[in-house]
């Protein structure tokens, strides 16, 4: 080897080395960099083309049996969303509780939840996992939301569907609308919703779902991490465009740094 | 640059010049110690979201979990408390109850251990996703070329003479003797099962790591099954991390023992300055006792006499 040629190398190997201790030394500032965001934000459509290029679009997830089920099914996030409007709800056994569905469908659809307890249900017994670390197997019972969506009519250029929830996790229960700061709410692609294993449940373990767990109506999306399970479900829009919904990323955890597509 | 390992031809008295690793395993070799370093630091901020450990299909803060890191209020103030099997570790200060920014927090590992270091599970995750696409990548071309171009089969994987020779070698690692000569030209056998066992478990990191994935899960159910549940996976995936941290540990013990200078050279030239053999019995030559008597340098020192 030439000197020039040494001397190239030990310029390379150092830069290499120099930029390797850069990168250790401002982990913490780039973590909260935007531009380097872009960084993490391309790995994760990635990860998502990746996911989406191998798994067949009805592909389902794993389901267990009676057996499998945990003894208790954690419940995390909003435990009780409160509020005069919620209480009430409760008060009533939610017999006044609408789901509503609108944006791009042909046919907007309001429904109680006894209406939609006499739809075709569909009950599976899954494994919910936390972001956080935990799972929990349970068995859900709840109409797919590709009925739903088949009723209302998805028009041309439909391309996600968008969960309203009732809770707010940032302590003002339901005060200023559902997308005031704080308010739970989520986002999914078509062919999420309208996979078969994806419901809008009103059942945990052969009982209605208690307040803890989303009550009257929860999403249950088997493919993705927890937190994109809405609970306390009461408004469903069909949109092209999610970058105008609250803080633009798709959801309440979306919005604070945490990935859209959770199926890793 | 030499394409093959090989030996530049030494002139009398001067040192032998080895051309020990190529470009490829050199290359690789630092990208994976980086995405380690990484994926290490935020695995154990990820950990902290949910610091217990369970076997099974699932496990949450009810269920019995064999390994936990917690904060709790005991008469004496709070007490980071590490719990494994049965059995309690007061772990103040470090793990379950530590300072950050001079503030006590409750936190399963410390600041100083994680990426970031402050505590954010969705930062942890970004970086940690986009270490382990680099370490797959990286992994594969290595196993790739390495089995393209026979380095695993002939460098990495022991010969019978290898596995015959196991208790001599672990001989000679518990007296600190390095092989000289022809013998420093190869991996040893305990070498040849490390590398083997690091590579096992990074591949053991790979599927395990993607077992936690609900997407991956629908995909290859089986791997459910591999690893008895999502939430063995995960704890799994926590051991073989402990075990690459403790190829590390003694990875580095060995550079530094061999000779630091020498060594981190060959992983970065390539060359590698082979020990001289000495003078006499080179590899029955017992420990040098220091008792009383100032060792003779490394280098040029010789079996005392009457030694067998």
């Amino acid at each position: 080897m030439t000197t020039a040629g040494k001397i190239t190398r030990r310029v390379a190997i150092g830069a290499g080395f120099a930029g390797a201790a850069a990168l250790v030394y401002s982990a913490n500032s780039l973590t909260l960099s935007p531009s380097f965001g872009r960084v993490f934000r391309a790995v994760e459509d990635w990860t998502r083309l990746n996911q989406r290029a191998l798994l067949a679009p009805g592909q389902l997830a794993r389901e267990y049996s009676a057996a499998d089920i945990s003894p208790t099914f954690k419940a995390n996030g909003t435990f009780n969303p409160g509020g005069d409007a919620y209480n009430r709800a409760v008060a009533e056994n939610f017999a006044n509780w609408r789901l509503r569905i609108d944006g791009m469908v042909t046919r907007p659809l309001s429904l109680s939840v006894a209406e939609i307890r006499k739809l075709p249900a569909r009950t599976q017994i899954t494994r919910h996992d936390c972001v956080e670390g935990w799972s929990a197997i349970g068995q859900w019972t709840g109409v797919p939301l590709s009925l739903l969506l088949k009723a209302a009519g998805l028009q041309v250029g439909a391309r996600y569907a968008v969960f309203y929830c009732a809770d707010n996790l940032d302590g003002e229960p339901s005060k200023g609308g559902e997308q005031s700061p704080g308010q739970y709410y989520e986002s999914i692609g078509l062919v999420d919703a309208l996979h078969p294993q994806t419901l809008i449940a009103y059942d945990l373990n052969g009982k209605p779902l208690e307040v803890a767990h989303g009550a009257p109506l929860r999403l249950r999306v088997e493919r993705q991490l927890g937190y994109k399970h809405a609970k306390y479900v009461q408004h469903i829009e069909i949109t092209d465009d999610l970058t105008k919904i609250a803080g633009g990323r798709g959801g309440y955890w979306e919005d604070r740094g945490y990935e859209w597509y959770a199926g890793i | 640059m030499a394409s093959q390992p090989g030996t530049a031809p030494a002139k009398a008295g001067e040192a032998e010049s080895f051309y020990r690793h190529r470009a490829p395993v050199r290359l690789t070799h630092w990208i994976n110690a980086l995405c380690i370093l990484f994926l290490l630091g935020s695995g154990l901020n990820i950990f902290n979201a949910h610091p217990r450990l369970y076997w099974g299909q699932y496990g949450a803060n009810s269920d019995r979990a064999f390994f936990s890191i917690d904060a709790y209020n005991t008469p004496q103030g709070v007490r980071g408390i590490t719990e494994i099997g049965h059995t309690d570790f007061d772990t103040t200060g470090v793990l379950g109850w530590s300072k950050t920014n001079g503030q006590y927090a409750a936190r399963a590992w410390p600041d100083w251990l994680t990426i970031p270091s402050f505590q954010d599970l969705a930062d942890a995750r970004h970086w940690h996703f986009l270490f382990a696409w680099i370490l797959a990548l990286n992994g594969a071309f290595y196993v790739v070329w390495s089995l393209a171009t026979r380095h695993l089969q002939r460098d990495v994987w022991p010969t019978r003479a290898d596995i015959k020779s196991i208790p001599r070698s672990v001989l000679d690692h518990v007296l600190l003797r390095h092989p000289r000569g022809e013998a420093a030209k190869r991996y040893n056998v305990l070498q040849r099962l490390a590398y083997l066992g690091v590579i096992l478990l990074i591949a053991l990191m790979v599927l395990t790591g993607l077992t936690m994935s609900p997407g991956f899960d629908a995909f290859f159910p089986w791997l459910l099954d591999l690893f008895g549940g999502r939430q063995s996976a995960r704890s799994i995936h926590f051991i073989c991390a402990s075990l690459i941290v403790l190829f590390i540990i003694v990875h580095l013990a060995e550079v530094v023992l061999a000779g630091p200078i020498n060594e981190a050279r060959s992983m970065l030239t390539g060359n590698y300055v082979v020990p001289q053999e000495r003078v006499r019995d080179r590899t029955s030559c017992p420990a040098p006792s220091t008792a009383g008597i100032a060792a003779p340098p490394r280098d040029t020192m010789s079996c005392p006499e009457g030694a067998p």
